[in-house]
């Protein structure tokens, strides 16, 4: 019985509870990519470095807050730079739609000449990144580290095997329900939030019926810039804030979006916990749990190394095209 | 044809300025990667701008190429080889014949059990691949891993290494194409995004193979060392002559051999491509780039042919991934960055002009000669401006500081601009 509580507690420390996390985190940002995707019909290989600059204000003005002592007491105060930051990031994906893609929209451009324009905005604003905060690694949580730390839970249940959160993970989960919520109720319930369904469905109809196109779009980068600076900020607080490795999200956010099927809102979200947990299952060292099973074995018991997780999004991607293009809740594959 | 002859003319003019205004060996050294930087651009328009074939993993082959040239030209390490080359063979052995099975039973069964079946063969054989595999490579890297502690090469010329590379990344691009290529064409982007992080990784970390990040250095060369040249009779003669330090000519010369080597495959890839694009086969891809649906209606094969003109691409890409490992002289897999690798080639393409491969050559040429230069133009630019602020001013230090940062935002900006406002590049396709 023990051995089965133990294992429990080891597979929560080091399974569930990260897998949860990555997943709310992946979702938020496929749910950027496929709203774009479902209202401006193109994969935004941007996104990434949106989520970057997003987090990146976050990061500037928490500065600015902590240096005038403005913070939340056991709170990071990065929640309270959210608002700022996604100002910021509205402002910045408006004046890039406003420069960039509006002209290939009025030019009825295919989607490929959108995707190679949304690189040009990547290298954009990666530069911008660099050169106001620059390459480095940087650390900006300042709340109480954890909720309930491994110890802790060792004492209160008397295991072997600790059960720690963090309350960077704690936050995640709650800001992305909330978040999810507030999205579903907006698209579900409000005025433009049905225009914006209506136009990603039949564009040509929903024309027709009077929805005025410029209105859903700017909704779209709205809502995009929103949903990408809490991501951002999000994992920039469970991990840390580092540009590069925000280039390097876009091939499981995006293999999110796609197993999910692009322009699906739920499938987005079930997508990132898909990607989320193979991830974490796949890298995972399964020795312990063999050991508490009663088996005593050599090696880790690893199935692949944690410097391959990319390819385990990858595979999953492969087999979702090879079985069912169109994604688990049918986007569209045309 | 005026205009693409003008715009060649404009950019040997400027490395002739770079020679005099900072130094020879580097205007060389910008010449040479800027012929590198061509082939791919080749590469790349092969795919977009023949087929509209959207690839966004150009590191990747890039990089399939590199290991091309450490598996053809380093010296075998015989010690490794005996320790655990029988193993790795093994394992692969049995991965093979693992894919082969599941490819056999995925024709042969349907339904559910197929799905068990392929799941139970998957992991049987990957445990017992791994069962063969790990033992052999942690022999493999014990031996003296400090200077070796890989299986390295075959020993062969380093031009052996450059069509061998297009060979293994052409590989690769099959296997991505027979799964991608039929789809939408932002999901081809997406898979090629993937192999790329892929390829990275796998050459981060399978040691056994290329040392991962501790680099193969002196990669065999196939010209002269510039140590041996500076005591030749004739090259100390030449300096004397025209007045230039032993050292720099020596220097010169070596990467003049590189730019003559590199030219010859530039011309080669060049005329293939100009042969192909003229043919009735370029006629077709062009025919199927700009509407599938026709084409397919007169019964061409669309997937196929993308399928194939992907590979084709994809090899010239590896080809000069190789060319690249050589001229280096070392195989470093943390250097290969997608903002590097893959989008910097795409502004080569888009900018040059896509579809037409002398526009690809004079992007790939123009950008790269951008590229290097931006970082000193835009320190310059930067120190022009902040002038006015204090010596010690932390702005006027921190402007300074990021000025290298400062080309990302160009190429990007370049890219934007050309791709609104000249869309057809510096030297459009012939219509």
């Amino acid at each position: 019985m023990m051995d089965i509580l133990n294992t429990l507690a080891l597979l929560g420390n080091y399974l569930i509870v990260p897998g949860i996390t990555y997943g709310c985190q992946l979702a938020l940002g496929a749910l950027g990519i496929t709203l774009i995707y479902g209202i401006l019909r193109f994969s935004n290989f941007a996104h990434g470095e949106t989520m970057a600059f997003g987090t990146m204000t976050v990061i500037l003005l928490t500065w600015a807050m902590q240096s005038v002592g403005i913070s939340l007491g056991p709170l990071p105060t990065a929640l309270l730079a959210l608002p700022f930051g996604i100002a910021a990031t509205v402002l910045l994906l408006l004046i890039t739609d406003r420069y960039v893609y509006k002209f290939y929209r009025q030019q009825r451009s295919t989607p490929v000449i959108y995707l190679i324009a949304s690189i040009g905005v990547m290298f954009l604003y990666n530069g911008l990144i660099r050169f106001v905060i620059g390459p480095d690694d940087r650390q900006f949580n300042d709340g109480t580290r954890f909720i309930m730390k491994a110890r802790e839970f060792k004492e209160m249940t008397g295991l072997r095997e600790g059960l720690a959160i963090k309350s960077s993970q704690g936050i995640t989960l709650i800001v992305t329900i909330l978040l999810v919520i507030a999205l579903f109720w907006f698209l579900n319930r409000t005025r433009a939030g049905k225009s914006m369904r209506a136009y990603s469905d039949n564009e040509d109809l929903a024309l027709l019926s009077g929805i005025d196109p410029d209105r859903v779009v700017m909704i779209a980068w709205i809502l995009t810039a929103a949903l990408a600076t809490i991501a951002g900020t999000l994992y920039g607080l469970d991990k840390s804030f580092k540009p590069f490795t925000y280039l390097q999200i876009l091939l499981p956010i995006f293999a999110a979006a796609i197993v999910g099927g692009l322009g699906s809102p739920v499938g987005a979200i079930a997508g990132g916990f898909v990607i989320a947990f193979s991830e974490v299952a796949v890298t995972f060292a399964y020795r312990k749990v063999f050991g508490y099973m009663g088996y005593e074995v050599d090696g880790l018991m690893q199935l692949l190394s944690t410097d391959y997780k990319f390819a385990v999004s990858f595979a999953i991607l492969v087999i979702v095209l090879l079985v069912k293009p169109t994604g688990l809740f049918s986007g569209k594959s045309y | 044809m005026l205009r693409g002859f003008l715009m060649f003319a404009i950019m040997f003019a400027l490395l002739a300025l770079v020679g005099f205004m900072q130094s020879w060996p580097l205007a060389f050294a910008i010449l040479n990667l800027c012929l590198i930087s061509a082939i791919m651009s080749l590469g790349v328009n092969i795919q977009w701008g023949y087929a509209g074939l959207l690839n966004v993993g150009v590191m990747g082959f890039v990089a399939l190429g590199g290991l091309a040239g450490i598996v053809i030209t380093m010296p075998p390490v015989t010690e490794a080889i005996s320790a655990g080359g029988g193993g790795v063979l093994l394992a692969l052995l049995v991965a093979a014949v693992t894919i082969g099975i599941v490819v056999l039973l995925y024709h042969r069964l349907s339904g559910k059990l197929r799905g068990i079946a392929i799941t139970l063969i998957l992991l049987a054989g990957a445990f017992a691949a791994r069962a063969v595999f790990d033992p052999a490579v942690e022999a493999i890297e014990a031996v003296d891993s400090a200077r070796t502690g890989f299986l390295g090469g075959l020993g062969l010329p380093a031009v052996v290494a450059w069509p061998v590379g297009g060979l293994f990344a052409a590989a690769a691009a099959w296997i991505i194409g027979k799964v991608s290529l039929g789809l939408r064409s932002d999901y081809l982007a997406i898979a090629t995004l993937g192999i790329s992080e892929i390829v990275i990784a796998m050459l981060k970390n399978e040691d056994w193979l290329t040392r991962g990040v501790k680099n193969v250095n002196g990669l065999p060369r196939p010209v002269p060392y510039e140590v041996d040249l500076q005591s030749a009779p004739w090259l100390i003669d030449l300096s004397e002559r025209w007045g230039i330090p032993v050292v720099e000519m020596s220097s010169v010369a070596v990467k003049l051999c590189y730019a003559g080597l590199f030219t010859v495959v530039l011309l080669i890839v060049l005329s293939l491509s100009e042969r192909a694009l003229k043919s009735p086969w370029g006629r077709m891809m062009r025919a199927i780039r700009d509407n599938e649906t026709a084409a397919e209606a007169m019964g061409k094969d669309v997937k196929a042919r993308h399928l194939q003109v992907f590979v084709l691409g994809s090899a010239v890409l590896g080809i000069a991934g190789a060319m690249l490992t050589t001229l280096d002289g070392q195989f470093t897999p943390a250097s290969y960055q997608p903002l590097r690798f893959t989008f910097l080639i795409w502004v080569m393409v888009i900018v040059g002009g896509s579809g037409n491969n002398w526009g690809a050559v004079l992007g790939g040429f123009v950008i790269w000669f951008f590229w290097v230069e931006a970082e000193p133009i835009g320190l310059w630019l930067m120190d022009v401006l902040t002038s006015g602020l204090a010596e010690d001013s932390a702005l006027r230090e921190h402007l300074l500081k990021s000025a290298a940062h400062m080309r990302l935002m160009t190429m990007g900006l370049i890219l934007l601009l050309v791709l609104r406002f000249a869309p057809r590049g510096l030297i459009p396709e012939r219509s």
